[in-house]
């Protein structure tokens, strides 16, 4: 039977359980846990507190295949027109540790056409064997025609553990790979290592909008498959004198699914930087009264080489587009530098920001939830501060 | 136009509190909403029969208490509700989630579009709409942040949508039947009408259970998962931070002696 069961017989009813259920599925009956089935998630977190043994989880997967026939740490690299997506290199940083640890190789998968020179920029950053595959039907993605090229390589060559940016593309397209290989995935991690023993990938991300970390694993099934945050992980240094094997392969063109036709692409932000790839990022929130006000936000992100973000409120009141909305309803950001302007700190908001590395608060309200993520905040007027702090970026510029 | 939408009831957020003694996430008293994004799938469905006729179902998978999201979603203008309830189902990942969501499409049938959200609020994964699209061979578009123009007097049917990307958006030629997952820029989701609520207090809402789906067991639940949780932790939080209260030059000048280094 598929499920979790307290043995009454062992649990002491001490209470443990209660304090690590996410779900708050647990209670003490007469002195003994009993779990309500309708709001347990079956996270096995109470299963590993219980100093007893009293709480069982059984599960019997099926094994899909030979484990140990899969090798190679792959990596995804998102491409468009040729320039492949910064968090590429971070995931062949990772990949290369990864591999180190199982004793294999570093591969990366590249699609497209007319791309040979990014198959040598990805050997310089660490692949040890690129994957390429040439073809007019992979001119532009579409999660279809990716799918079947990416399920394609992975049965000749199985790889054991596939990683992918957790951009919209990567997102989109590893969801329809695990699905059609039957195996795991877990989206948007922040951490990724071996159990040495075991020789599996552990995966850990945030859920619940970062208020939980959830270690995640796939052991019974290959290849093991992640998106992974950008920006978490450092990227790969180029080291030209890195020898590397392109393996050509080529795509059924007979086999093209036309039913997503690509028409066109339009790019859209008002700043240069974009939100995701920005290691900087300035956000106004309706602190800047007006939509005019913006202009300072982004006067100290030009100062800073930073992108521009916003909370909700200024984008619902036609302030700025949405594309720039950081937040549960807008795009999870996790930049080096992040610097709130004038933003309360709605959950809404610190979900979608909480992970970046320093966080630095402009509010004039010492109460506001802002400052509690906070590493650096200042209590004062923004209108006053940031001008003050645009001048001395400028001069601290100047003097080095 | 037969239009399906998927939503999932989820703690609301804005009510999430973390217990200062064990870190662990308060969910007793905690409020179920509709997943946020899947509001913005449910207006979009109901605008889309608005315009060209026809009828909107909508399709949930959770415990016996996600019934009220279903009741929700009728009062805002869908014309039924299916509830995926079974003990069976509790476990699953995305990939055992994604497949009982496509076997239930899979009786629903001769639907042109399915809409879900982007990603769930508790989840975070955004997995399940390109997972069920896969289960039945259906094309997708994620991301959409607009639907420009519908076709459906051609055939097959055909849509273009605006899909939303890092810095921009493409613009993509969709055959239904297809899935979407949506944005919040799509839309801005309408309140219920009092005679939605009435009217949605007395519907009828069907149950599915396993039998009553193609599915054998092994396939779902925690069995099914190719996942597992090994532990759940709370983060470290972060070391207290600095205040600067003062004279704006002053304080303005200690943030910049303090950050000198990492900028
Ligand atoms: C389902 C749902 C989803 C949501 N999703 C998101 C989301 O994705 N992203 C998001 O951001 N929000 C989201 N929200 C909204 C969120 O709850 C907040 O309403 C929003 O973040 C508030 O924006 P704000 O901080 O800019 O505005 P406010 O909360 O009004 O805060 C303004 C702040 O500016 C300060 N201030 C005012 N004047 C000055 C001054 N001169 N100098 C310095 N400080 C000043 C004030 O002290 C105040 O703290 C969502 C809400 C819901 C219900
Ligand atoms: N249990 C569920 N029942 C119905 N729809 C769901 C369920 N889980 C996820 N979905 C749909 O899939 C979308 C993405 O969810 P997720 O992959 O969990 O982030 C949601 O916005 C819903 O539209």
């Amino acid at each position: 039977m598929n499920g979790i069961k307290v043995i009454s017989e062992k649990c002491v009813g001490c209470g443990l359980c209660l304090k690590v259920c996410p779900a708050a599925a647990i209670k003490l009956v007469d002195k003994k846990a009993v779990i309500d089935l309708d709001k347990c998630i079956l996270c096995g977190a109470c299963v590993d507190s219980c100093k007893f043994q009293a709480i069982e989880l059984n599960r019997q997967t099926i094994v899909n295949d030979d484990l140990s026939s899969y090798k190679g740490v792959w990596v995804f690299a998102e491409q468009r027109q040729g320039i492949i997506a910064s968090v590429v290199f971070e995931l062949l940083a990772k990949a290369k540790q990864l591999a180190a640890d199982l004793n294999t190789y570093v591969g990366a998968v590249l699609l497209g056409q007319n791309i040979d020179p990014a198959a040598k920029e990805l050997i310089q950053r660490g692949a040890d064997k690129v994957y390429l595959i040439d073809s007019a039907c992979l001119n532009n993605y579409t999660a279809e025609n990716y799918t079947k090229a990416i399920t394609g390589l992975v049965g000749k060559y199985k790889p054991e553990i596939i990683l992918a940016g957790a951009t919209t593309t990567g997102r989109s397209l590893v969801s329809r790979i695990a699905v059609s290989l039957y195996c795991g995935l877990t989206a948007d991690c922040t951490g990724l290592d071996i159990d040495k023993d075991k020789k599996i990938l552990i995966q850990t991300r945030p859920a619940f909008g970062g208020n939980i970390m959830a270690q995640i694993i796939s052991p019974d099934f290959r290849p093991q498959m992640a998106t992974v945050r950008h920006k978490v992980m450092p990227e790969s240094e180029i080291d030209s004198s890195h020898k590397g094997e392109i393996i050509k392969e080529a795509f059924d063109e007979a086999g093209f699914d036309g039913r997503i036709k690509f028409l066109d692409f339009v790019k859209e932000t008002i700043a240069t930087v974009n939100l995701s790839e920005a290691d900087i990022i300035v956000s106004g929130g309706r602190g800047l009264g007006e939509a005019k006000n913006f202009k300072l936000v982004e006067e100290l992100a030009t100062a800073l080489s930073a992108a521009v973000g916003s909370s909700r409120a200024c984008v619902d009141s036609g302030w700025i587009p949405y594309s720039h909305q950081v937040g549960q309803t807008g795009r999870t950001v996790c930049p080096k530098i992040y610097i709130a302007c004038g933003i309360s700190g709605q959950i809404q908001h610190l979900v979608g920001m909480q992970s970046s590395k320093t966080i630095i608060a402009i509010n004039k309200d010492p109460e506001a939830p802002i400052f509690k993520v906070a590493n650096y905040g200042v209590v004062g007027d923004l209108f006053k501060v940031i001008p003050l702090l645009i001048k001395a970026l400028q001069e601290k510029r100047h003097s080095t | 136009m037969k239009i399906v939408v998927c939503i999932k009831q989820v703690p609301d957020t804005t009510d999430v509190k973390i217990n200062p003694e064990t870190n662990t996430l308060i969910r007793e008293g905690v409020a179920s909403i509709i997943n946020p994004f899947d509001m913005y799938a449910i207006e979009e469905a109901v605008r889309l029969k608005e315009r060209f006729t026809g009828e909107v179902v909508a399709l949930t998978m959770g415990p016996p208490q996600a019934e009220s999201s279903l009741r929700e979603a009728l009062s805002l203008g869908v014309d039924s509700a299916i509830h995926l309830c079974d003990r069976a189902f509790a476990g699953s990942d995305t990939w055992a989630t994604s497949l009982i969501l496509a076997k239930a499409l899979e009786k629903i049938k001769d639907y042109d579009l399915v809409i879900c959200g982007k990603q769930a609020s508790d989840g975070d994964t955004a997995q399940v709409g390109p997972g069920i699209a896969t289960h039945l061979d259906l094309p997708q578009a994620t991301y959409v942040r607009r639907i420009d123009t519908v076709h459906l007097d051609t055939t097959p049917k055909i849509m273009v949508v605006e899909r939303l990307l890092e810095e921009g958006y493409e613009l993509l030629e969709v055959k239904l039947p297809a899935l979407i997952t949506v944005v919040k820029e799509i839309n801005e989701p309408r309140l219920p009408s009092l005679r939605g609520k009435m009217s949605a207090r007395k519907a009828e809402i069907i149950a599915w259970g396993l039998n009553d789906i193609n599915i054998e067991e092994k396939m779902i639940g925690l069995n099914g998962s190719p996942t597992q949780v090994v532990k759940i932790f709370t983060p470290p939080s972060k070391e207290g931070g600095k205040i600067f209260e003062g004279e704006p030059q002053e304080v303005v000048t200690k943030l910049v002696e303090e950050i000198k280094d990492i900028l």
